[in-house]
């Protein structure tokens, strides 16, 4: 297995969130219903394993037969999705009580896909991405409808479930046709071959099926149908999950198979795909999110124009364009996750509070979650100086050096079209006068995962240099 | 007479579409997953085709792996359906619509 000591050494995030699953499962069948147990472990090994490997992330290797990288950027993304995850179990332990879930699946369900999660990103071959994919995807329709005796839960756990598979089918002929056109299923090879196949129909097919495959999974345009339901029917704090650690495991993937074509510049074969899912995404997303009432589904139409936002990075095709995904998907999913946390300590039992007009008056009653979710508003919005504004820079910035100047331009403009909706909440939250009365569950631990989340949104929106310039020489 | 590749490719292609049009079509809840098992055996079929053609067996290792994977799926998924179906006592996409579709 390891040729030497320091090779399983650069693998130990994945083996140490690896024994924390099977410790989490042998408590679970040996003590029932150990919940404080269960969040408690699962907060601390994910610190652990966040921690770990920002602390490995110098060790570069490729491991296991050419299977699995390591380090660098690799280890980037292990650090988000842990604390992504560290962030949600400290945003459920109160919700779930409300929510009546209190299973200690659920938790294990969420090692389970940060496990599958961390396996995507480090993956090397078409075999990992795809194991790592079915994890994080399987574990992901149980979390939709962990209660299962809500409809709405339940209903969204099924859409989830249909659609997923159905664009996992895609990803699989995807991936038969490209292993017998290219002869393989590691990725560098495919990459160093992919030049002299771009006229190979069956090729091209395949690469294509792949790329609408991912495109469900990140949320981008041709199978973007199912995320508003998801969103808005899922456990909040899932939906944070599935919002933020889905997609940049999703985005992770795309990268980790893209990075190896660079240096041959053969993505320019896919850029107008790209740009194309890029461009329906951003404005699908924008105008829509402006009719919605239900915060979640706005939410959720802002996750759809955020992933074209990522997409141009992607069809930037050079570092830098990564870069700028990497940054803007961290800024991302901490204002989403701080977003989500505000609406599930705001959510009452039975989902209600969830309407854009239940927030109305929300500054005179509850000052402090109001100032909070106006500094993630303006974040989203992009506005400075804040980290989401410095993460759409950069991706513009990058589509501009390559070229795309059109595509930035778009982007400006469909983000300026997002700031309607995003400070129409602002506005509800300060200048509306309340009709009904608010009643709000105190969460401490809730609001901890709060105050993380925009500390660190306005740590990297006010030295937004430090953290690109670690993301680069990852890199 | 030998087979060549294109005849498998050519079948494993009009399966993959079938699975599709199945999807897209069909109402049962049931009958849009066997569709889309179809579609992953179809994969199945067209990796098992090159590995052959290839002379190489990581096709054929890939497959156990898709069929492990299609395994846990259907164990979740038939769950999830009967689950709704205890709560709307149907499972026809089209009358699960509390949220919208």
């Amino acid at each position: 297995m390891f040729n030497n000591l320091q090779e399983f050494y650069n693998f130990i995030p994945m083996i140490l969130i690896g024994a924390g699953i099977l410790i989490s499962v042998s408590v679970e069948l040996f003590s029932k219903k150990n919940l404080v147990f269960m969040s408690w472990f699962s907060i601390i090994l994910f610190f652990v394993v966040g921690m770990v490997s920002l602390w490995t992330i110098d060790a570069k290797s490729v491991i296991l037969q050419n299977m699995v990288a390591t380090g660098g950027y690799v280890n980037i993304f292990y650090a988000l999705f842990n604390f992504t995850a560290m962030i949600v179990c400290l945003l459920s332990i109160e919700y779930l009580k409300k929510y009546d879930a209190l299973f200690g699946e659920y938790y294990i369900l969420l090692q389970t896909s940060v496990l599958g999660m961390m396996l995507m990103a480090a993956a090397k071959d078409l075999f990992v991405i795809f194991l790592g994919l079915e994890l994080m995807s399987v574990s992901f329709y149980v979390l939709a409808g962990i209660n299962r005796k809500r409809a709405n839960a339940i209903e969204a756990s099924l859409k989830y479930f249909l659609l997923g598979a159905f664009a996992t089918g895609f990803i699989v002929y995807g991936i038969a046709l490209i292993y017998g056109t290219s002869q393989s299923t590691s990725i560098d090879i495919i990459a160093s071959k992919f030049i002299e196949l771009s006229g190979n129909l069956l090729f091209i097919s395949g690469v294509l099926l792949f790329l609408i495959g991912f495109s469900f999974k990140i949320a981008a345009f041709p199978f973007h149908m199912w995320v508003p339901d998801v969103y808005q029917g899922s456990p909040s704090t899932i939906s944070a999950f599935f919002s933020t650690a889905g997609k940049t495991a999703a985005f992770s993937a795309i990268i980790v198979s893209f990075f190896a074509l660079f240096s041959s510049g053969a993505t320019k074969i896919i850029t107008p795909f790209l740009s194309v899912i890029a461009v329906f995404s951003m404005f699908f997303g924008s105008i829509v999110a402006i009719s919605q009432t239900n915060i979640k589904r706005m939410l959720a139409y802002s996750s759809i124009s955020n992933a074209g936002y990522l997409v141009i990075g992607l069809a930037a095709s050079n570092s830098e364009g990564i870069a700028g995904v990497i940054f803007y998907l961290t800024a991302y999913s901490l204002m989403n996750l701080g977003a989500f946390g505000i609406v599930s300590i705001i959510e009452s039992k039975e989902e209600k509070n969830l309407d854009i007009y239940d927030y109305s008056g929300l500054s005179n009653k509850q000052p402090l979650l109001a100032g909070l979710l106006s500094l993630l508003m303006f974040s989203l919005a992009g506005i400075p100086p804040f980290a989401g504004f410095f993460g759409k820079y950069y991706i513009f910035m990058a589509a501009i050096k390559s070229d795309l100047t059109i595509l930035a331009i778009l982007g400006v403009l469909s983000s300026v079209i997002s700031v309607y909706f995003y400070l129409r909440l602002v506005v509800i939250m300060y200048f509306k006068e309340s009709e009904n009365s608010l009643e709000i569950s105190q969460s401490n631990t809730g609001l901890i995962a709060l105050f993380i989340s925009c500390l660190l949104i306005v740590v990297l929106g006010i030295f937004p240099g430090s953290f690109l310039s670690i993301i680069n020489s990852a890199l | 007479m030998t087979i060549t590749i294109e005849y498998y490719l050519i079948l494993s292609a009009f399966m993959f579409i079938v699975g599709v049009a199945g999807v897209l079509t069909r109402r049962n809840a049931i009958i849009v997953f066997m569709c889309i098992e179809l579609m992953l055996n179809s994969a199945n079929l067209t990796l098992v085709a090159f590995s052959s053609y290839l002379g190489s067996s990581v096709g054929q290792l890939f497959v156990f792996f898709v069929m492990t994977v299609a395994a846990a799926e259907a164990a979740v998924g038939l769950a999830i359906i009967i689950a709704i179906f205890r709560n709307k006592l149907t499972v026809n996409i089209d009358d699960i619509n509390i949220l919208k579709w």
